[in-house]
């Protein structure tokens, strides 16, 4: 049995995906990407080997995307983000048109065909604003866990309107509407409307067709998921490896490599 | 003598100053402006009164200006920090006819004319990456407070290009930087002459003519006055030692004074007029 793998070395953690030739994820992890890039993938690979209890030498192919992509030096290649969540998405939910790929630093917006190509894709490559970042600066100002922060929202009733665009500034702003004594709840669910707004004003530029396929590490936020379900009038796909769709797609190009490469070797001499 | 106040409530530090009639300075006070800005600006006027040695009544006429100035009852009257500006730095600097003040979470440029008035300006308050909180964000990320910019940077020789585009990317930015072995005095320098580039775009809009003057907090640190100095091809003044702070609360207490002026004479022309002019003209 080979094994393909993708490694997504994303701005704030990097994840690792095994499949088998039935394109069936076998083993997967999760590490922070943190200072230094390329140990962190050495160890998400490493970890998603432990988790498949797959050795090193049944993987015969590693593709590595995200935007560390060129640190994961074992990789035999490498391939953009882009095409691997448009990819991945597509293959966990086949009817996918849009995908909307939401991380620590960036979001991006991707319209695919039904093969998983990209037609157009969208990105906030200036500007930290409606990303991942914005809820990571909700939550050192309210000093609440990242995990709590959806929960909190769903629990807002009136949502404060956060007027800052930079998440630099948000944290001020979150602190001062605290000072004026709104509710924590009602701020979060402010914070949250305001990433799903720009988020989709990202979506809206490559054009909205259904179905809508979120992914990236913020889609464990219940709060983000509603926002976006209640502004577009529609119900996002959400996967349980929504986290890893960049990695998986990854491993889906590794894993075509792999049938590729086989195709000549086989053709002549095995008909023979 | 009348003495006034000048409070400037600015995004991060709250100034007081208080002057005397011919514009001398007899105290000052900062604090810093949290949160609740109305007891920044409370805090910052008890202390300024108790340097100036005076009391709480010998002060006519209390001016506040900076972005918070509609947050607190002390002032009489408020104006626009860009108002203040022009008036402390003409002071100052007779000849200014550009401003360029550049604060913790703002950074503004204006145009002024020979009469200290503003007549065109140009501010960034969206985006940290064009304030100081762009040079906070990339000291902190190698582990250095505010305070120690000044130091460090004084040491570097050669900027390490760091793109200015966001404060929050710059983090990745700086981290790999420092990674590839580059010296966080180099890395400070770089942020700072991105953040001086960013200052040109804005001065470019206002139309920008010399005499050029610098104030705000981020130009107590001097590299920052030497990269624009080396952008413009062009001398620049600079209020010394932290006057550069306390620049626009300085012209906020100078307006006050103005305004006392523009009183007492409306007043002596009202307890004249009866008898003199007015009876004589018709």
């Amino acid at each position: 049995m080979a094994y393909a793998a993708g490694v997504d070395v994303g701005a704030t953690q990097t994840k690792a995906v095994l499949i088998n030739e039935a394109r069936e994820i076998v083993g997967r992890s999760l590490t922070d990407t943190g200072a230094n890039v390329m140990r962190a993938a050495e160890t998400a690979f490493a970890e998603a080997l432990t988790n498949g209890d797959i050795e090193e030498e049944a993987v015969e192919f590693i593709v590595g995307t995200g935007y560390g992509r060129y640190k994961v030096t074992f990789g035999n290649t490498q391939v953009t983000e882009i095409s691997c969540h448009g990819r991945g998405a597509v293959h966990m939910f086949p009817l996918t048109r849009t995908v909307l790929d939401m991380g620590g630093q960036d979001t991006k917006a991707i319209r695919v065909q039904p093969s998983g190509e990209i037609v157009d894709f969208c990105m906030n490559d200036k500007c930290a604003a409606g990303t991942g970042r914005f809820l990571g600066a909700a939550a050192v100002a309210l000093d609440l866990p990242l995990a709590e922060l959806g929960p909190t929202a769903l629990r807002g009733e009136r949502a404060v309107k956060i007027s800052t665009t930079c998440t630099v500034f948000a944290e001020s702003e979150v602190l001062s509407w605290l000072g004026i004594g709104k509710k924590i709840e009602d701020i979060l669910l402010g914070v949250h409307e305001s990433i799903g707004a720009r988020s989709i004003g990202l979506l809206r530029r490559v054009g909205i067709e259904e179905q809508v396929t979120f992914t990236g590490g913020v889609t464990k936020n219940a709060a983000m998921v509603a926002t976006l379900n209640k502004r577009l009038g529609l119900s996002v796909n959400v996967g349980d490896e929504a986290h890893y769709m960049g990695a998986l797609g990854a491993a889906l190009f590794a894993l075509d490599r792999i049938v590729a490469g086989r195709a000549p070797a086989h053709a002549p001499g095995g008909a023979a | 003598m009348t003495f006034t106040a000048g409070i400037d409530i600015g995004s991060t530090y709250t100034k007081a100053v208080i002057a005397r009639a011919d514009g001398v300075i007899l105290g000052r006070a900062m604090e810093p402006t949290g949160f609740k800005l109305a007891a920044a600006a409370e805090r910052a006027f008890a202390r300024v009164i108790e340097a100036a040695g005076l009391a709480r009544a010998d002060v006519a006429y209390v001016v506040a200006t900076g972005f918070g100035r509609h947050q607190t009852a002390i002032g009489d009257v408020q104006v626009t920090d860009l108002t203040a500006a022009a008036r402390g730095a003409s002071h100052f600097f007779p000849g200014t006819r550009t401003i360029l003040d550049v604060g913790g979470q703002t950074m503004k440029a204006s145009r002024i004319g020979a009469d200290a008035k503003v007549q065109s300006f140009r501010l960034n308050d969206k985006c940290a990456a064009g304030t100081g909180a762009f040079l906070e964000k990339t000291a902190r990320y190698m582990g250095y407070t505010t305070q120690e910019i000044g130091p460090l940077v004084a040491t570097s020789k050669t900027a390490v290009p760091i793109s200015g585009v966001c404060a929050v990317f710059a983090e990745s930015e700086v981290i790999n930087q420092l990674s590839e072995g580059a010296a966080p005095a180099d890395i400070m320098h770089g942020a700072i002459v991105s953040l001086v580039d960013r200052s040109m775009q804005l001065m470019k809009r206002v139309r920008m003519e010399p005499e050029f003057t610098l104030i705000g907090g981020i130009l107590r640190f001097e590299r920052m006055s030497d990269v624009v100095r080396g952008a413009l091809g062009a001398d620049v003044n600079v209020p010394p030692g932290d006057l550069v702070q306390f620049t626009s609360a300085f012209g906020a207490a100078l307006l006050g004074q103005r305004r006392l002026r523009r009183l007492a004479a409306e007043a002596a022309r009202a307890a004249g007029a009866p008898g003199a002019p007015v009876g004589r003209t018709t």
